[in-house]
């Protein structure tokens, strides 16, 4: 049976943190923290997994699906102040770009907000020493039973799925993942290794989306116009994900268009960012693995570096600029130095949220407030472009269609629209489909099957007897189980005698039929021999010069009834081996003979 | 050490050939082998161990058998094989019997019964597969004997129970291959065997192994392909192994389905888990569409590929596969498209967007939503939106294919073709593009879309471009703000790319012609007349001009009310511009002045056309040359050739037929003034000049008459033979001065001897052609040819000047069409004044970009040739992928040329040119040379005289400035 329990991810869209019991083993999956709480709700509740001891003596391993913080910001807080010293995977882009994002989100809190009791530099460094990164598809074996494998999930560069595999259990995570492929990364695959539990985000689970392509060229439009009227353009991004995208999106554009205008990335951990971009080109899409030896996508030719003068340069331009929703730093910046003039245009990406300026002016709000109470009127065009990396309705639908679970667990998701996939998916696939709430315990029973060894003599001896072996049908065989020292075995059952030192008993069964028939013993035998051989066509069936016959092994005799001349008696016996059709052959000796033709 | 990296350089990215002349495979060793199979009997009984046989086999297996002794190695295989211990030994020798069946010309039936024998008491499960393997390849020989094939199919049946895979795979490829196509023959009732074939295989669908799963569906469209009607029962099995675990199973079933839904595309199938039913045509495409979102992007390709294949599928499901639902929180959402549409019908135009425009609007019944089992619904979407670029393009050509068929259907995919043209792999967008231009006949463009399309034209790429001009040309636009636009952004296009000039008039003549009505309104504005102040005249010299121009006057062409808006300096120009550009620009009736040619109305056949006429009046002219004074004769050819040069420079259409005219007749000339010298018969020594002129004209004759031959495309064979005629006469010409100048008989007999032999390959040619050819030179000296194969040298010359001179001109008939191969190198322009700079020994990438028209099989002729100063010659072939064909009879190559050199003292320019390589070989006469039967096989076939090769240089050579640095140590 699969436990699997929640702490953090399900239905709700915050942090993702999922223990996982299976066959025995503990498996953490993601470590996130909740980016709307500031105080001990930002973390997962670890106490309890503690109240039990110690964390690395409970936990067989910890998997981290991919950088975001909502997926692992809190692994340091989690392995060392919590304390957990056993192995944590993901993959190699993951392992490289965490902690930057790590060190950004702790130069925030502790630097800027100035809080205490937060993990520190040099835990972000030991916790990363935890870390064993692996490939796409490898299998790792993290002990003798567990082992898991990695597969790739689209959303952000690095993003993987987990499968977690004892023995025949499996389960697979998906973390965060993407059905749709966009101008860096691929869609999210899997193979159809038919998992018992497939956890899956749900995110967007009543959205279809429409194509990609139109809100691509409606971008694409919208920035070119402008800088054709000789305007400037300003994108605020989050500083990874989204915004290689829309980089390489616009400089392919500029490529193809044979645009001059200059584009600016404003620096700072991007530009480490962008050195691991640069590097994993195994795991972006197909045109970049495919085009990187004549040139890598990730060195763009026209974006550079930004720098605070530029701002006033005249001309277009084109400027990505964080954070995402405006509120602060450099994005706010030149926001309020280009807002005034018309030909100008921003252009937000994603989500806003309440309260920011962003939200502000993508609201319809032209005039806001700033500090010092002075009134900037925002002249500039304001646009909204969502790129979302998620899998919709029909990409969940696809994953789970590809994978072929026996059941599935949504999470990452509000419950409301949970409900409506759940709905779908028994409704679709027939499979049990559960959505647990946060800390909910859900445990789901599987129907393992037993790997038992056989003899490669044993085998071939009893395929021989049968008929071709067929998938769809189970197929009788003989021979003796050993179950020892944990591992099955069948053998045969001479070598099971031999190897446990038993003497062999023969067991043999005796049957008496009785038959109505007035004829001489020898007559009788005929007749019952030619119906024998007439019913059993495939057997050997043999009359001995004794008088008794043979089917296969199995001798026949008959005698007169000591009382009633007229009845007589058949003596079946077999072996044990022969258990299946001896016993046919009584009952078809007990319904009688056919009435002599003769 | 330079050269020697210039030398590896070249090895591995340039194939270089340098042109050798001499003819060196004349010299071709041909090995007997007396008795191969003695050979080898030998060799096999002197192996020691397997290893020591098997290699044995594997030198033997390198050299070819010769026919006849084939029966007997394959008997001495045989015997090794019965003896033969192990395993690897058998399969080699069992591979090697297929590979001898094989041989040219070999029955292999007599070792039919053997190969079978083989089979029954072998053990090892490969060398079964192989002996299949090798039944396979004897079945496949002997496909006319059906008692044959039934046997090896019962052969085949017996093994399939065979418990490994490569055997029964084998065993169901030659079912497939050979099972009994034909239904109720004779033969069926009496073999056991042959019961039902399409059972036997159907039954291993459930094979537990995946790859003789896929072999039986193999199999089974195998025997569809061979014409056996598969019956519908086999459908239901196929759509199970849709699912199956296996790519390549699920891909070998997509093609079945397929096959069944083009067989039964009326019958009736249920739907599970319902009581309704649909066609089966329908069906299967349904479970097609849902295959392109299989998880193998092989599968997802194979079943975008099939769809465009499915014509009979009703609308009604064609059009879901553009659908998908959206939603947004359970609520119904209209797709980017459908906003488009409506903001365009409200008469809005496509503003920025607010926050909040896609809203989703009206509730979605939570039940009603089904997310997968949609079958069609939305795989267009899906294949449009793939990972992998083949996948796109698979169904970018299915979408064009189902357009093509469903004008509805086109209307309803040009949104998505649309977003196509921003793909981010160029292969996407051109095929998108080609795409649109196909189905163009069946659309109108919204303005919006034409926005779309538009916004491509300052792509950086050519082929894009041009291709989005090709798309342009046949696009129909519904509103004269459309053409407004349309040319707003060709002309930014030709400022931005000044090289498109052509591609954008050509572009804007046809946009002019199709829409003259759309164009009218706006003929004041692009002109900038006013009414009442005159506007200065424009520059006549300007290409936007120019582009604004032709399209109005071929709007102009169909629009009698046009005109009147012109100004006075509109109707100068189009005097100029119809003169100058006259394939832009079409002849107009302008009021108050006299047409300056007869309108070509588009009724008139080519023969009525007046330039047609003209040059059939002048070939008719020539043809009565017998009768004039030499003097005469030339003088009138002289102006004929002219007159026809200069037709073929205005008619570009017929620019083909004047040329090849114009270059008979020059041969014609070069001939009759070779021979028209009084002073022939004076001694020979005397006249060196005058042999050096004959010379040269025999030459020239000979250069001539290859170009006629291989440059153009549409020659016919009666071309052909008048062609070869006059190279025949060069040829004796060339005899001729030859003989007169040489002293001595000795060289003479080769030279005679072979050129009786080029006759007589001429006579074997063309024998059915020959009544044609009264009075001709070659008919003289077919009736003189007794005489000439007796006689001396000498005497063949004398006769053969007197025959040259007595022959009558022979009528050149003209094909119905005719196009000269030519070529224009783009780049490099040859106008750089900045030197290719690089170091010597190693190698610099010249970029060469041409367009070639008319050229058939360009990627087998086409090369590119570098001279350089010091005379030394380069010829380079282009790869096949350097050629794009981005219309019928045009192709263009874009390629690199790999350049290198030893050091130079200073820059100096090289010459790059495209060549036409030619191979008589090739020639349309050949293809008539009757099969000799000693030259069957490859080894055997003489080198003939007919295979020349040679190169014509068709396109202007084009300098480059390059400087080869010395190398800093």
């Amino acid at each position: 049976s699969v436990f699997c329990w929640d702490t953090g991810a399900g239905q709700d869209v915050g942090r993702s943190c999922i223990l996982v019991s299976i066959a025995g083993k503990n498996v953490m999956l993601d470590c996130g923290m909740h980016m709307g709480y500031n105080d001990d709700r930002r973390f997962p509740d670890f106490s309890y997994i503690t109240q039990n001891g110690r964390l690395t003596d409970f936990l067989d391993c910890v998997i981290i699906s991919h950088f975001h913080l909502d997926h692992c910001g809190a692994l340091p807080y989690f392995s060392e102040m919590v304390g957990y010293d056993g192995p944590i995977y993901m993959t190699h882009p993951t392992k490289a770009i965490c902690p930057i994002l790590l060190e950004d989100y702790r130069k925030i809190t502790v630097d800027k907000k100035g809080e205490i009791n937060f993990f520190t530099s040099q835990m972000i460094k030991d916790c990363m020493k935890k870390v064993v990164a692996v490939h796409l598809h490898q299998t790792v074996q993290v002990d003798e039973e567990l082992e898991i494998k990695a597969y790739y999930a689209g959303h952000v560069l690095g993003a993987a799925m987990f499968q977690i595999k004892v023995g025949c259990e499996a389960v697979v995570y998906t973390g965060d993942y993407n059905m749709t492929p966009d101008r860096h990364l691929g869609a999210a695959w899997i193979d159809k290794c038919r998992p018992d539990l497939l956890i899956s985000e749900s995110t967007y689970a009543t959205t279809i989306r429409d194509s990609k392509r139109c809100r691509e060229r409606d971008f694409l439009k919208k920035v070119h116009e402008t800088v054709e009227r000789g305007g400037k353009v300003l994108i605020p991004v989050f500083a990874l994900g989204r915004a290689q995208e829309l980089c390489i999106l616009l400089e392919t554009f500029w490529e193809r268009m044979n645009l001059k205008a200059p584009i600016y990335f404003s620096t700072g951990l991007t530009e480490k960012a962008n050195h691991y971009y640069k590097l994993f080109i195994t795991w972006t899409n197909q045109k970049i693995r495919k085009t990187f030896v004549q040139r890598n996508m990730f060195e763009f030719k026209h974006i550079k570096a930004f720098d605070r003068a530029f701002a006033d340069n005249p001309g277009p331009m084109v400027v990505f600029a964080t954070p995402g929703m405006l509120h602060a730093g450099q994005s706010l910046q030149i926001f309020k130095k280009w807002a005034g003039n018309e030909k100008n245009m921003v252009i937000m990406p994603g989500y806003c949220v309440q309260g920011t300026v962003g939200h502000k002016i993508l609201s319809g709000q032209r005039k806001l407030e700033m500090e010092g109470r002075q009134i900037l009127e925002v002249k500039m065009q304001v646009e909204y472009m969502s790129f979302s990396a998620h899998a919709d309705a029909k990409g969940i639908m696809q994953l789970i269609r590809q994978a072929e679970p026996r059941n599935v667990l949504l999470v990452h998701g509000e419950a409301k629209k949970m409900e409506f996939l759940k709905q779908k998916i028994e409704q679709e696939f027939h499979v049990n489909c559960y959505m647990p709430a946060n800390g909910e315990t859900t445990t789901i029973f599987t129907n393992p099957s037993i790997p038992v060894d056989i003899s490669l003599g044993l085998l071939k001896r009893e395929t021989a007897i049968g008929l071709l072996p067929d998938v769809k049908k189970p197929q009788l065989m003989h021979g003796t189980l050993i179950m020892k020292d944990n591992s099955f075995r069948l053998v045969s059952p001479e070598q099971a005698l031999k190897e446990l030192g038993l003497a062999e008993h023969q067991l043999r069964f005796t049957c008496r039929v009785h038959i109505q028939d007035p004829r001489k013993e020898h007559e009788t035998v005929l007749r019952v021999y030619n119906h024998l051989k007439g019913v059993l066509k495939d057997y050997s069936v043999q009359h001995l010069p004794d008088g008794s016959i043979t089917v296969e092994s199995i001798l026949i005799q008959a005698t007169a009834h000591s009382e009633d001349q007229g009845t007589k008696v058949l003596l079946v016996s077999w072996t044990y081996q022969d258990e299946e059709l001896g016993s046919y052959l009584t009952s078809l000796l007990k319904k009688g003979l056919p009435p002599s033709t003769s | 050490m330079a050269a020697h990296l210039k030398k590896r350089v070249y090895e591995e990215f340039t194939k270089v050939v340098q042109q050798q002349h001499e003819d060196l495979s004349a010299k071709k060793l041909r090995l007997t082998k007396p008795s191969k199979s003695a050979a080898l009997h030998v060799d096999l009984c002197k192996a020691t161990s397997p290893a020591d046989a098997l290699q044995y086999l594997l030198q033997f297996a390198r050299k070819p058998v010769e026919v006849e002794s084939v029966e007997g190695v394959v008997r001495i295989l045989l015997e090794h094989y019965y003896k033969e211990n192990d395993a690897s030994v058998r399969l080699k020798i069992a591979s090697l019997l297929g590979l001898l069946s094989k041989t040219a010309g070999f029955s292999p039936d007599c070792i039919m019964d053997d190969a079978i024998n083989t089979l029954q008491n072998e053990k090892s499960h490969q060398v079964l597969a192989q002996l299949l393997d090798t039944l396979l390849v004897i079945g496949t020989k002997l496909t006319e004997n059906p008692s044959v094939r039934m046997r090896l199919v019962e052969v085949a049946c017996k093994h399939l129970t065979d418990s490994s895979h490569g055997v029964r795979n084998k065993c169901l490829q030659l079912i497939g291959c050979l099972g009994p196509v034909e239904k109720g023959g004779a033969k069926e009732a009496e073999s056991q065997a042959a019961k039902d074939v399409q059972k036997i295989i159907g039954d291993h669908f459930n094979d537990q192994d995946p790859r003789v799963r896929t072999a039986a569906i193999k199999a089974m469209l195998q025997l569809h392909e061979r014409g056996l009607k598969l019956q519908q029962a086999i459908y239901s099995q196929a759509c199970k192994l849709l699912a199956d675990d296996y790519e390549q199973v699920r891909s070998a079933a997509v093609q079945l389905i397929w096959v069944l839904s083009q067989l039964y595309p009326e019958s009736i199938v249920p739907i599970p888990s319902s009581n309704e039913e649909i066609r089966l045509v329908d069906d299967a495409f349904g479970k097609i569409c849902h295959m392109v979102s299989d998880g193998s992007w092989v599968v997802r390709v194979q079943a975008a590929k099939l769809l465009g294949s499915m014509q009979q599928v009703s609308s009604h499901f064609l059009e879901q596969t553009l659908d998908k639902k959206l939603m947004s929180d359970l609520r119904r959402k209209r797709t980017a498209h459908e906003r488009a549409k409506e903001l365009y019908s409200s008469g809005e135009f496509s503003s920025g967007r607010k926050w909040g425009d896609d809203a989703p609007k009206e509730e979605i019944d939570t039940g009603a939503v089904n997310l997968i089992e949609s079958g069609a619904c939305g795989a267009f979407v899906h294949g449009l939106e793939d990972e992998m670029y083949e996948v796109r393009i698979a169904a970018v050509e299915a979408l064009c294919m189902l357009a093509q068929s469903s004008p509805s259907f086109a209307e309803k995919c040009l949104d998505f073709l649309v977003d196509m043209f921003n793909d981010e792999i160029e292969e996407v967008r051109l095929q998108s593009i080609h795409t649109m231009r196909k189905i163009s006949h069946n659309i109108t463009l919204r303005e919006d879309q034409l926005d779309t399309v538009l916004a491509v034209l300052e792509d950086s790429s050519r082929d894009i471009r041009e291709a989005l001009h090709e798309l342009l040309c046949c696009t129909n636009v519904s509103t004269k703000e459309g053409i407004h636009l349309a040319l707003v952004e060709l002309l930014k296009n030709l400022t931005k790319y000044p090289t498109d000039r052509e591609s954008i008039w050509k572009c804007l003549k046809f946009l002019g012609s199709r829409h003259p009505t759309l164009v009218l309104p706006l003929v004041p504005e692009l002109l900038s007349t006013h009414p009442f102040f005159d506007t200065p005249e424009p520059d006549m010299d300007d290409p936007a001009y120019i582009a604004v121009l032709v399209l109005i006057f071929n709007a102009a062409k169909s629009c009698p009310t046009m005109p009147a808006l012109f100004s006075d300096h509109t109707f100068r120009h189009y005097a100029y511009l119809r003169d100058s550009l006259s394939h832009l620009v079409p002849a107009l009736r302008l009021p108050g002045r006299k047409l300056v040619s007869s309108p070509v109305s588009p009724s008139i056949t080519p023969h009525e056309d007046p330039s047609q006429q003209f040059l059939h009046q002048s070939l008719e002219r020539v043809y009565n040359l017998q009768h004039l004074d030499p003097q005469g004769i030339q003088e009138l050819l002289e102006f004929t050739i002219r007159d026809l040069q200069r037709l073929g420079e205005l008619q570009s259409e017929l620019a083909g037929m004047a040329d090849f005219t114009a270059t008979y007749l020059q041969c014609q000339l070069l001939l009759i003034k070779a021979l028209q010298e009084k002073l022939w018969n004076v001694a020979a020594p005397l006249h060196l000049k005058q042999n050096a002129l004959a010379s040269t004209a025999a030459k020239q004759i000979l250069e001539e008459t290859y170009k006629m031959e291989f440059m153009y495309s549409g020659v016919e064979s009666r071309q052909v033979l008048i062609i070869h005629h006059m190279r025949l006469q060069a040829k004796a010409l060339q005899l001729i001065v030859t003989a007169r100048t040489t002293r001595g008989v000795e060289p003479l007999f080769g030279m005679c001897e072979k050129f009786l032999q080029e006759v007589d390959s001429f006579q074997r040619c063309f024998i059915s052609e020959l009544p044609h050819m009264q009075g001709s030179f070659v008919d003289k000296l077919l009736d003189l040819m007794p005489r000439l194969v007796t006689s001396k040298p000498s005497e063949v010359v004398k006769i053969l000047q007197t025959t040259l001179r007595q022959s009558t001109f022979l009528h050149l008939p003209l094909p119905e069409q005719l196009h000269r191969a030519t070529a224009n190198i783009i780049e490099p322009t040859g106008e750089s004044d900045n030197p290719l700079r690089f170091t010597s020994g190693l190698v610099v990438a010249l970029d060469v970009d041409a367009t070639l028209e008319h050229v058939q099989d360009p990627q087998g002729t086409v090369k590119v040739q570098v001279l350089y100063p010091d005379g030394q010659a380069q010829i380079i072939h282009p790869k096949a992928a350097d050629f794009r064909n981005p219309g019928p009879g045009r192709h263009r190559l874009i390629t690199q040329v790999y350049l290198s050199h030893t050091a130079w003292t200073e820059p100096c320019q090289i010459e790059v040119r495209l060549l036409l390589a030619y191979n008589s070989n090739r020639s349309k006469a050949s293809a008539k040379i009757p099969k000799c039967s000693w030259s069957e096989s490859l080894e055997a076939l003489p080198q003939t005289e007919t295979s020349i090769e040679g190169t014509i240089p068709f396109s202007k050579p084009v300098k480059v400035y390059i400087m080869p640095k010395p190398a800093r140590r």
